[in-house]
């Protein structure tokens, strides 16, 4: 299947589809098949597990919709749900953008010979391994971290394979500097590796079920510096690789400060570390280390807004694209999202209002804020730069579908963040409403009830999501029946390009 | 000191705290400090290195206001942990721990309430119950506390007592309520199977028997064949299957049923015998509210009249 195929330059140029030059998979060429295929995963599982969010909103609106059958009830469905958008959805995006750009920046094929397949297959045997087990209720009980021990240790495994072929193509690399892409793809592949396997250490008691290796606080703290961290590197780092190519590639403008880079970088991979006891504030844990956690998550503010100003002040100079472009549009609304939610984090991490906000769906609506808004925009705008010159064309089937998508994405969170944001910020103050006497002046159910048309309008913002992502597969499919599989060449080095590059001519910061 | 094994975890988490905000604040400054080109005629020079033919960066400054918001969260950390516990066993300057924060909050509610209650309990539980600011206060108390197993109507459901039918396990008079909220019950039936004579025939006698004491559908001549096996049960239930107040034993003539009505229900409890327990919430809740609510909780089972709302 690899046999035709063609370097990029030259398809640009051709419009009818089936003509490729044989330029096949090579050493001399980059490894595009191992992106292809997690490209059109990211699709693809995007779309089931979005699929699974929608039926599990809709069943705490309606909750008859269960129909009682164990496996199809909420507390099945959302681990799921989880699992499917956060590492088969993300997952793919993240190991599909970070094997292109550490190819492409690097000047050099992936490394690691049959390990690259590997980390495709496990991982897919993974997902499908999660989407039985969940269902039948084998969990570990640990959020975000609920698959058993035999799924933990396949993770394990391409999870080190992935570090390898990474790292291993980080050293084969052409060129001297690292670029910042690959500063934050290597950041969240190393730490990753170290919150699961640590996270999930378990005594296995029989093959569908474990028992952790921690107990009590201890075991919490651990879950939640786990927990956090998924957050912190699995849904922010990597993503943040992703938008240090994906931008600049898609703005035709450079990355707008190197220093800010730097320092974000480091405060933001060293700070992540300790946020976690932010989601234990008011429980056994000690006070001291609830201060710690929320002291830290306020720390982390800046670090986080170093990341959207670079992305967004990348854009200086090329505004104007963002009104025709609608995948850069779905970038630079990423960051915005982005910027959103961890300015919302650490307000979240402060004790007094994390006693309000916490257990309530105002916790929903702020993952959802990054999920949808950072995570999901990212990646789709990301997916949608690549698919074209992964099977050689131009662009897009439809770039009017890609708008449409944008626009009714936006549509989506927006519906979903605002109807969750109020449903908390209620059920909060309802929940702590007392009578003078100190009796509660709300029951629990009154708070359900009270919510109720919160969870309808989620839904639909949900359904809307769900939709676009509907558009982008059909859309992806139409490329790729135009298209066909091509192998970019990888270019000579041009020494003289990458030490004393004459410098360009860039406007100051507007 | 409760959470170190010794002073120098303590003091090693304070140190490493206060280091770590430190380092921010200094990646931060050097950066912040750093020698960059200056902009010729408002242009800003990239660092010089291309990748992947046209990824450049460009040399602008950190931001100020980015680097003050940065430097500004650093010193509210510092400050913070100077104030609360965060810094090892260092409790910090105002001396809050999120215990106390909880004792004061309920001495405020409690300092409100105590007169209340103490009016309250100085009454008769009936008289109580005849005060409508009393059984509307119980009534919250009665949601918040009860409702997740009696159902938020008091009716209850299979294993779960009904509270407003006027069917009472045990008695419904207030004190024997109020002595349930505080202490809670136990409730056990063993498995008679061995008992009445340990054949299926004789568990599906039995069972006919009980359901025709309530007249409910059974078949006659089984019924008959249990009647005889049924003075082992008579202990508890009566001779007549009308239950005894003093063991908790419930009346089996008047056709509610506790565990379901079902001739499998039934034999069920027979073959198995039946546990149940009601939770003691005397340590929770206290005396005033177990008295508040054990008013709320009779009045649901009076008639109308008795309880002027």
């Amino acid at each position: 299947m690899q046999s035709m195929g063609t370097s990029e330059g030259e398809t640009a140029s051709s419009s009818s589809v089936n003509e490729y030059d044989a330029s096949e998979d090579s050493p001399d060429t980059y490894n595009y098949r191992v992106v292809r295929q997690f490209s059109v995963m990211t699709v693809v599982w995007g779309v089931v597990g979005m699929l699974v969010g929608v039926i599990i909103a809709a069943q705490l609106t309606w909750p008859e919709l269960n129909g009682g059958v164990p496996w199809f009830s909420f507390g099945r469905l959302r681990p799921l749900h989880t699992n499917a958008v956060i590492f088969a959805f993300g997952g793919s995006a993240l190991f599909a953008t970070s094997y292109y750009v550490v190819q492409r920046t690097c000047q050099a094929r992936l490394w690691g010979g049959p390990l690259v397949g590997f980390t495709f297959w496990g991982w897919q045997v993974v997902i499908v391994a999660a989407a039985i087990t969940l269902p039948l209720g084998m969990t570990q009980g640990k959020e975000y971290a609920e698959l058993e021990w035999p799924i933990d240790l396949l993770i394990a495994a391409v999870w080190v394979s992935y570090a390898v072929v990474f790292f291993g193509t980080i050293v084969k690399r052409k060129v001297p500097h690292i670029y910042v892409a690959n500063w934050f793809y290597g950041a969240f592949i190393l730490t990753v590796a170290v919150l699961h396997i640590v996270n999930s250490a378990a005594i296995p008691v029989s093959l569908g079920k474990s028992y952790s290796a921690y107990s009590g606080v201890q075991d919490a703290m651990i879950q939640w510096w786990y927990g956090h961290n998924a957050v912190g590197f699995f849904l922010t780092a990597g993503f943040l690789g992703m938008m240090y190519y994906f931008i600049p590639k898609q703005a035709g403008r450079p990355i707008y400060s190197y220093r800010l880079s730097i320092v974000h970088f480091w405060a933001l991979i060293f700070t992540y570390m300790w946020a976690g006891p932010h989601h234990l504030h008011y429980t056994a844990l000690p006070d001291w280390t609830q201060s710690v956690g929320m002291v830290f998550s306020l720390i982390l503010l800046a670090p986080s807004w170093g990341g959207m100003i670079n992305g967004i002040m990348t854009l200086s100079g090329a505004w104007h694209k963002l009104r025709t472009d609608p995948v850069l549009k779905f970038l630079i609304v990423s960051l915005s999202f982005y910027g959103m939610s961890t300015f919302e984090g650490p307000m979240m991490s402060i004790k007094t209002v994390n006693a309000l906000s916490h257990y309530t769906d105002w916790t929903i609506g702020h993952v959802h804020s990054g999920a949808l808004g950072w995570v999901g925009m990212i990646s789709m705008g990301s997916i949608y730069y690549l698919i074209p010159r992964l099977f050689g064309r131009t662009q897009m089937y439809s770039v009017k579908l890609i708008e449409i998508h944008f626009w009714i994405s936006t549509l989506g969170i927006v519906l979903y963040i605002a109807s969750m944001w109020i449903a908390g910020v209620m059920q909060g103050l309802m929940w702590r409403a007392t009578n003078p006497d100190g009796t509660l002046v709300y029951a629990f159910i009154e708070a359900v009830k009270a919510t109720h048309p919160y969870y309808t309008l989620r839904f639909f913002g949900g359904l809307l999501y769900l939709s676009g992502m509907f558009l982008m597969l059909y859309n992806m499919w139409m490329t790729i029946k135009a298209g066909g599989v091509v192998n970019a060449q990888i270019p000579a080095v041009k020494p003289e390009e990458l030490h004393n590059a004459p410098p360009i001519a860039a406007t100051a910061q507007s | 000191m409760a959470d170190f094994f010794n002073n120098g975890w303590s003091l090693f988490v304070a140190i490493s705290t206060v280091l770590s905000i430190l380092a921010c604040f200094v990646v931060a400054w050097l950066q912040s400090r750093a020698k960059i080109p200056p902009p010729v005629n408002g242009v800003v020079e990239s660092t010089g290195h291309i990748w992947d033919e046209d990824l450049r960066e460009l040399n602008n400054p950190v931001p100020r206001w980015w680097l003050y918001l940065f430097y500004i969260t650093c010193v509210f950390g510092m400050v913070y942990l100077i104030l609360y516990p965060g810094l090892g066993s260092f409790s910090g300057s105002l001396e809050w721990s999120s215990s106390n924060q909880y004792s004061r909050e309920v001495a405020r509610v409690d300092e409100v309430s105590a007169p209340l209650f103490a009016d309250y309990l100085s009454k008769d539980i009936t008289q109580v119950a005849a005060n409508s600011e009393a059984t509307a206060m119980g009534e919250r108390l009665y949601l918040t506390y009860c409702s997740q197993c009696h159902g938020s109507d008091a009716r209850g459901a299979r294993s779960f007592p009904n509270l407003a039918d006027n069917d009472w396990l045990g008695s419904g008079d207030p004190a024997y309520i109020k002595n349930t909220i505080i202490n809670g019950r136990n409730a056990v039936m063993p498995a008679m199977a061995a008992a009445i004579g340990n054949t299926e025939a004789d568990v599906e006698a039995v069972a006919h028997y009980v359901l025709s004491l309530s007249d409910s559908e059974h078949d006659p001549s089984l019924a008959e064949a249990g009647n005889a096996k049924f003075a082992v049960c008579a202990a508890c239930h009566g001779p007549d299957g009308a239950g005894k107040v003093l063991v908790g034993a419930p009346n089996l003539t008047d056709d509610v049923w506790l565990y379901g009505g079902s001739i499998q229900s039934i034999k069920h409890a027979i073959n198995n015998g039946l546990n149940n327990q009601m939770p003691a919430f005397g340590d929770l809740l206290g005396e005033g509210k177990a008295h508040v609510l054990a008013a709320y909780i009779w009045s649901l089972s009076q008639p109308a009249e008795s309880t002027p709302q």
